[in-house]
């Protein structure tokens, strides 16, 4: 065995200098009734044999081609310049940890810092924390930090149905451990939000909307922060990244807490995660933010430097009384974030989203003339980003089956599941890995189930 | 290397750009004119300007790749480069989490085995995948505790026995999950106080949190009466995983009693830290917990054409603590880990583990106090200061930086006055555990003789030690962000 670098005289003399015979006289400790129990696992693989069991395992998904993929709800198919592999793959970033050492530990903390400095502007925030583990959990730590504002006074959290169905779940398993807060708002899945306007009152310690929303639509969110902050509330907005290359930024429109997903600057989907939490807020909340925050100081010798700052907010110092309990976040996932935005750049990043923009409505406009298809029926006048409903003439799980058995195309998300008043309807993305080929094969397809 | 390092921003210049995309290919659709922003504030450069910035970032940072890491409770050892081979083939990498079934069974199959051989190695009946941290398990874990005790109308049982010993999570954890932490000393052997414990059992008992072995680096001595205390006054167990390293193989937390536990797969089973995560922290559950567990998790059906895999919520769920299935990629590379070593193999890390922190101890507890002085599990903690120098824990691991070394843990656990935290791993060789015992020996030598040079240290780093006073007070969180003190 190779892991273990030991040869039997470095093993003999070690154990000669502890004063031991045995390995397993280090053990003695152990109750003997539990120790060395005989562990019921397959045997040992040597490094060939490991790589082509992988590879076999591997062989028994059908990774996605996102030239013939319409699935995103959360997770997206976008260009990862070659650069952020270049990058993650120094050992000297990614075998690293927590800045507990900022002297030898620069490069990360510089990288988390513009990470942070580039996150604010994009979003229109003020401060960026170093990472959560993904948008579903920065947006119920952003939930956390709301109901922290109202120090536990406001017990109600109005969430709109429109917001990604499993992030409203996590929310909820979040506030299982906060006292009387429960969320409202969505559960008739309708997502108008007027309504919401009206469910906002003194005991609301947060409104929560995704813009573009979960369905792809830039909401009416003319008033909503008024709304919220009129009657004391935070105004807490989840969106996506890509979008913030050429839509108005949450920080133009009064969001309080910006949380999001970024698993579309350089991630790839990997079945799910790890991925990135994005999580930004204003100067006003900066010592509820949770999570690691990198702070620019100087050296002994007055040079510029990072360090991992407001610790005291932080469970290895304040315990119990922490704003969360955050340590290991996704730091690398920042890193890639931020290699791919400084990649990207200013004009990289408009491209993306203008590109995601214009194809989605070609395939939406081209999908809208076909009988028995509706765009967007729920809310058509409404705008719309990367993503869009079909109405389709019959049920999502069907007709993706004949998309993926006939056509070799991964369809939409049956948005049935979690909508049932959206029977026979799917959620479709298209980015700018979407080819016009590959979207007229897809309305050619449909076509065939058209009736 | 000692030079301040520009920023993105500052290295930014109007109108360059690193990568070119197509024009668009499709009939132009008007932008909606409100929503447009004028700028999205991201800097411009070239890629070879990106390139070069990042190898330079790189350069100034140091990982287990680096250098000898014995970073206490934080198990920094080697990652092996063919996980990260594994992870990176494309049919795992690229598959989307929504995908149907169907064409992700290899994904599936992959995580239900690793729930098998998890539970396995942790004596527990059921695994949840989800957790994306040792923090976030501990929370879920929590939650699963305090719906177990709900579920039974046993509403008064909100208190949770943590010791001072433990990992500061722990308490912020319980806070987030609704129940009270309540601290217990330490004796004088480094265990958990019994009788406090004992005096602490009633009917308002949630359970207890334990590291074990605990952040000394030492195995419970009392861990079968705890365990039986706690359970017999109808508390429940839970095992804080971050110190399983030493114990693969060797114990099963579930055979000694405990109802649930995380395990941290970046440390106990080799997934990169990456510079602080992503991690990922799996619970085990005991049987009459496992239907709380977070959920979905991975269930084995048998259909006419042979074993299909599917996702299923267990019965009292929790519920979802992240979205998707959790941090994917490292389940594929902690398999791998577990795939490669098999049971005899995963042993014999423990037990070099604990080999190399012994070691470690009684070649230095001549130089530096180890305060409770018996055979320790991975890691073992010492007093780093060095008396009548005015020379600090802290002095001595700065120092260590100039001998090439990442310093120990510092200051924890509390318990031990100017702790150093010191775990080697199993992966490291003598000669490096020999040359790190000399650099201590040396730096404790230089404080006898020159204590301002150690207090002085680092010399021969990017940047000398840094003021964390002034970054908390000036607050400078982006490019362009000061915030003023409260």
């Amino acid at each position: 065995m190779s892991y273990v670098p030991h040869t039997e005289r470095e093993r003999r003399d070690m154990l000669a200098a502890i004063g031991r015979d045995r390995m397993e006289d280090l053990f003695a400790d152990v109750p003997a009734r539990v120790r060395f129990p005989e562990l019921n696992l397959p045997p040992g693989l040597s490094e060939p044999d490991l790589v082509r069991e992988m590879r076999v395992l591997a062989e028994r998904n059908c990774p996605v081609d996102p030239a013939r993929s319409f699935l995103g709800a959360g997770v997206y198919h976008h260009f990862r310049p070659a650069t952020v592999d270049y990058v993650l793959s120094r050992g000297e970033f990614y075998t690293s940890y927590t800045q507990y050492q900022p002297e030898v530990s620069q490069g990360m903390l510089q990288a988390l810092f513009e990470y942070q400095s580039m996150i604010c502007r994009l979003t229109g925030m003020e401060v960026s924390s170093a990472s959560h583990y993904n948008g579903a959990t920065a947006t119920a730590e952003a939930v956390l930090l709301a109901l922290n504002a109202a120090s536990g006074k406001r017990g109600k959290v109005v969430m709109s149905a429109a917001v990604h169905p499993q992030y409203r779940e996590v929310v909820k398993t979040y506030l299982r451990g906060a006292h009387a807060a429960v969320g409202v708002g969505d559960e008739d899945g309708t997502a108008d939000t007027a309504r919401l306007m009206s469910l906002v009152d003194r005991d609301t310690a947060a409104l929560v909307i995704q813009n573009p929303n979960f369905f792809g639509q830039w909401e009416p969110i003319a008033g909503l922060a008024d709304v919220a902050h009129r009657a004391g509330a935070l105004f807490i907005v989840v969106t996506d990244p890509i979008s913030l290359g050429l839509l108005q930024p949450p920080g133009a429109y009064g969001a309080d807490v910006v949380a999001a997903e970024g698993q579309s600057l350089g991630i790839s989907p990997s079945f799910g995660g790890p991925h990135l939490g994005i999580f930004a807020t204003r100067k006003a909340h900066v010592r509820r933010l949770s999570g690691h925050v990198v702070g620019e100081t100087v050296d002994t010798c007055g040079r510029r430097g990072y360090v991992l700052t407001l610790a005291t907010r932080e469970q290895h110092i304040r315990r119990a009384k922490a704003t969360s309990n955050i340590c290991t976040n996704s730091a690398l996932c920042a890193l890639a974030g931020a290699v791919y935005l400084a990649t990207m750049g200013k004009r990289g990043l408009r491209q993306v989203a203008e590109l995601s923009y214009q194809k989605s409505h070609y395939a939406a406009a081209e999908i809208g003339k076909l009988k028995g298809f509706a765009i967007n029926p729920q809310a058509p006048m409404q705008p719309f980003f990367k993503e869009f409903v079909v109405r389709l003439p019959a049920p999502a799980a069907e007709i993706n089956a004949h998309l993926r058995e006939q056509h070799g195309i991964i369809g939409g998300y049956d948005l049935s599941g979690e909508y049932p008043h959206l029977k026979d309807h799917m959620l479709m993305a298209v980015t700018e890995l979407n080819t016009r080929a590959g979207i007229d094969e897809l309305v050619m397809a449909l076509r065939r189930v058209a009736r | 290397m000692r030079d301040t390092m520009a920023t993105v921003y500052e290295l930014s210049v109007s109108g360059r750009a690193a990568v070119d995309l197509p024009a668009s290919d499709v009939p132009a659709t008007d932008l909606p004119p409100d929503e447009v922003r004028a700028d999205c504030g991201l800097p411009e450069l070239s890629q070879l300007e990106v390139v070069r910035h990042c190898l330079a970032l790189s350069q100034r940072n140091f990982g287990v790749d680096s250098g000898f890491y014995p970073l206490g409770s934080c198990t920094m050892k080697f990652n092996p480069k063919v996980n990260e081979a594994i992870a990176n083939i494309a049919g795992f990498s690229e598959t989307h989490p929504l995908q149907p079934l169907e064409t992700v069974q290899g994904n599936l199959v992959l995580m239900f085995e690793l729930q098998q051989w998890l539970a396995e190695i942790g004596g527990f009946a059921g695994v949840s995948l989800q957790p994306c941290a040792g923090a976030h398990g501990e929370f879920a874990g929590l939650l699963m505790m305090r719906a177990y005790h709900r579920e039974r109308r046993d509403f008064k049982r909100t208190r949770i026995l943590i010791p001072n010993s433990a990992h500061g999570t722990n308490p912020a954890s319980s806070t987030m999950a609704g129940v009270t932490a309540v601290e217990l000393p330490s004796d004088s052997r480094g265990n958990i106080d019994l009788e406090a414990v004992r005096a602490a059992c009633n009917d308002e008992l949630a359970g207890i949190m334990m590291t074990n072995p605990n952040t000394l680096g030492l195995f419970e001595e009392h861990i079968e009466e705890v365990v039986q205390l706690v359970r017999a006054c109808g508390g429940l167990v839970y095992g804080d995983g971050a110190n399983m390293n030493a114990v693969v193989g060797v114990a099963r937390p579930g055979d000694l009693g405990f109802d649930v536990m995380h395990y941290n797969l970046h440390k106990t089973f080799a997934t990169p830290h990456g510079g602080g995560g992503p991690g990922s922290g799996p619970v085990g559950a005991s049987a009459r917990l496992k239907d709380f567990l977070p959920g979905p998790i991975v269930e084995k059906a048998q259909d006419p054409d042979g074993p299909v895999y599917r996702l299923a919520m267990p019965a009292k769920s929790i519920g979802r603590v992240s979205a998707f299935l959790g941090n994917f990629g490292m389940f594929v590379r902690a398999y791998a880990y577990i795939r490669q070593h098999g049971a005899a193999g995963l042993r014999a890390n423990s037990e070099h583990a604990v080999l190399n922190a012994n070691y470690l101890r009684v070649k230095l507890r001549d130089t530096f106090t180890v305060p409770f002085d018996r055979i320790n599990m991975h890691e073992f903690v010492c007093r780093g200061a060095i008396d009548g120098t005015g020379v600090r824990a802290l002095d001595v691991s700065k120092r260590l930086l100039d001998y090439g070394f990442h310093p120990p843990t510092n200051y924890f656990p509390l318990i031990v006055p100017e702790a150093l935290m010191i775990e080697p791993t199993e992966t490291e060789a003598k000669p490096t555990l020999d040359a790190f015992i000399d650099a201590l020996k040396a730096i404790a030598k230089e404080a006898h003789s020159d204590p301002a040079k150690v207090k002085g240290a680092p010399y021969r780093t990017p940047v000398s030690r840094l003021d964390e006073v002034r970054a908390a007070r000036e607050l400078m969180l982006s490019d362009r962000t000061k915030i003023a003190a409260d």
